[in-house]
């Protein structure tokens, strides 16, 4: 899964040699690693959106996770778990890629669980029903998908390496999603309606996982110039729209959009409320506080293990000297 | 309304199957319990990889008694399991999880080896031994951590141990087919003393054990655990998933 | 929004490599945090082997590798760019002698 497009800061102007150099590798597609020479504002824009990605991975374990042990049957418990421990690796990846720009991964979890770090907004709402775990795959992976592929170009190499380990892994995910959804559309009256309802909740929060239209996103230009984001949001909403609704109207289902409509080559949708992610983002949606105490718990929980561990490598450090 | 559990022939063969079978998918759901929640990301991936070796024995378990899997694992009431009484009680702590999956781990080996000659058993015990060997490994580096870690540590490592201990002869009770459970009990014996020395922990002495499982009599937590796992096929019996 | 304890000491960061099967060298995948060695290969087994990756898993620990500063790029690499007697398309040896 991934994090939306969350705003980088607009960085000052660098016309030294070093910057225009750096720019010439970035324009001739060469990758930039670790101990390379990168200005600070890219090094800033980068720790923030892959330390966003993984929280995304790691918060968007629990919405998913809420259906585990209600799994309706053995394969799809399996299923499930391995999905949802995928996106923990996941987080694990990006995390790493992070600290290669020099900042701790215990740095980056005080962040999150002090509210100073966002992640994707599509974590704050709950699954209500096992279609929603249908959906999640379905519709919040696709869009994954979408926003991750270019992503594996990126002109970071940790960032793409780690990117590239995340699309390979993530491809049974979307189909898994969808064929819970296609199994529910074909089973009982009631699967069906609980396939709809789950499209009808789930579809415009997708649809804002691409972050704010391009018209009102000022930040992308800098992005796309370094190559970390090499589309626009608005590109890949539409590239998710044209390639999803197809597939919602072969399983049977409609689109919470009276606005949906064809046209040249392309499926239109209507008016995205761009308030309801402002303020899902900015903390009031309906899980975000759920979310971040259930992260908080777990780090509590865990501080007297983590603590064990370290107390015995040092006892074994001191009997080794 | 008609019950929507099953009833079914239970069979030498069968009983032998699900024994083990619902040990392995009750732990496997006690551990896929702890998603999201665990001490550190590596331990994350680390404990569902154990869930899901657990989940799959359970399939291969219920598979060999040709009957359906999922009205096995979700039509039957919890009179109707057989697991030990160990398995189903709740993950507690860290501490209560780690020893509970190194003591049943130590068992669990030791029987899949054993079984490997067993002409109903000895597929499904090739695999699950060799991932039954890393269960115990895992659980035994993180039992001695704990328990050779700080004052707390060790204080919660022998809390759970003590918690635990008086569910661990049931592990080994006769059963009517299949490799004799009594019979591992000596290397069970001998390896759990041995780790439990090496944590700095003390081996609770044994006193009454708990019985009843294998003849579904089992704790409060059982049925509580199976009225959230079955609740999709129990609330729409004709459904397909 | 509330604000939580400074960050806990850091759990050491290592290397991982893997080989993928016997003959090929290690190459490396990721890396992952753990206390020790022992914990660190086997979270290198949870983390990077769960869909038969690996044969074999080496770990380092990260602080313990030495890498070359990108500046001495020119320095360190470009020396060998005028070394074209190293190759064997320096030579020219008739085609009628075959294949060498």
């Amino acid at each position: 899964m991934y994090s939306q497009a969350l705003n980088a800061p607009t960085p000052l102007a660098d016309t030294s040699p070093e910057a225009t150099r750096f720019q010439e590798r970035i324009d001739a597609e060469e990758r930039i690693e670790p101990n390379d020479w990168m200005p600070e504002a890219y090094r800033r824009t980068l720790v923030r959106q892959i330390s966003q990605h993984a929280h995304s991975e790691i918060v968007g374990m629990l919405p998913e996770g809420n259906w585990i042990t209600r799994a309706p049957s053995l394969k799809r418990k399996a299923a499930l778990l391995a999905k949802v421990q995928d996106e923990g690796g996941h987080g694990l990846y990006l995390y790493a890629a992070a600290e290669t720009l020099g900042v701790s991964r215990e740095e980056l979890v005080d962040q999150l669980l002090s509210g100073r770090a966002k992640y994707s907004s599509i974590f704050n709402y709950p699954t209500l029903t096992w279609a929603d775990i249908g959906a999640i795959g379905w519709l919040v992976d696709g869009a994954a998908i979408m926003n991750q592929i270019p992503l594996c170009r990126c002109s970071y190499g940790p960032y793409a390496r780690a990117m590239i380990r995340v699309c390979k892994e993530e491809s049974f995910h979307q189909r898994q999603g969808y064929e819970i959804m296609l199994t529910l559309c074909r089973g009982t009256a009631e699967q069906k309606a609980m396939a709809q309802d789950a499209l009808n909740r789930w579809w415009w929060p997708c649809l804002m996982m691409f972050g704010p239209p391009d018209s009102q996103s000022s930040h992308s230009d800098t992005s796309m110039r370094w190559k970390i984001k090499r589309f626009t949001n608005d590109a890949l909403r539409q590239k998710f729209v044209d390639a999803t609704v197809p597939q919602g109207h072969y399983l049977g289902l409609t689109f919470p959009d009276p606005d949906l409509r064809f046209e040249d080559g392309h499926w239109r949708f209507g008016a995205i409320d761009w308030e309801e992610f402002r303020r899902v983002l900015a903390g009031d949606g309906p899980c975000n506080r759920e979310r971040l105490a259930a992260r908080r718990q777990a780090h509590a929980d865990g501080a007297w293990v983590r603590e064990a561990a370290r107390a015995h490598a040092a006892k074994q450090r001191a009997k080794a000297a | 309304m008609a019950t929507t559990s099953i009833t079914l022939d239970e069979t030498p063969a069968r009983a032998l199957l699900l024994a083990r079978a619902d040990d392995a998918l009750v732990l496997g759901h006690r551990l896929s319990e702890w998603t999201g929640r665990a001490p550190l990301l590596e331990e994350e991936l680390a404990l569902a990889n154990i869930a899901l070796d657990l989940i799959g024995q359970a399939r291969a378990l219920y598979q060999a008694t040709e009957l359906d899997e999922d009205a096995l694992a979700y039509r039957r009431d919890a009179h109707q399991f057989r697991n030990a009484l160990i398995v189903e009680l709740p993950n507690g702590d860290f501490a209560v999880t780690i020893a509970r999956l190194f003591l049943v781990s130590v068992a669990s080996d030791l029987y899949w080896r054993a079984a490997v000659a067993d002409p109903l058993l000895g597929p499904i015990a090739a695999k699950a031994e060799k991932e039954t060997a890393y269960h115990v490994r895992h659980a035994a580096e993180w039992l001695v951590r704990l328990g050779d870690g700080t004052a707390e540590s060790h204080r919660r490592a022998q809390d759970a141990l003590d918690l635990l201990w008086p569910y661990t002869g049931e592990l080994f009770e006769p059963v009517r087919s299949g490799p004799d459970p009594a019979a591992l009990r000596p290397d069970w014996e001998e390896a759990v003393s041995a780790m439990i020395a090496r944590a700095t922990l003390r081996r609770p002495a044994d006193g009454w054990m708990q019985s009843g499982g294998r003849a579904g009599r089992h704790t409060e937590h059982l049925g509580r655990m199976l009225a959230e796992m079955q609740v999709l096929p129990r609330t729409y019996p004709d459904a397909r998933w | 929004m509330t604000a939580s304890p400074a960050p806990e000491a850091p759990i050491p960061l290592w290397e991982v490599f893997l080989r993928a099967r016997n003959g090929l060298a290690h190459k490396h995948v990721g890396s992952v945090h753990a206390v020790d060695a022992t914990l660190a290969l086997q979270a290198a087994r949870d983390v990077y082997t769960r869909r038969g990756e690996g044969l074999s898993i080496w770990v380092v620990p990260s602080a313990a590798i030495v890498a070359s500063d990108p500046a001495d790029k020119e320095t360190l690499f470009e020396p060998t760019g005028s070394k074209i007697y190293r190759h064997p398309t320096f030579y020219e040896v008739p085609d009628d002698v075959g294949h060498m």
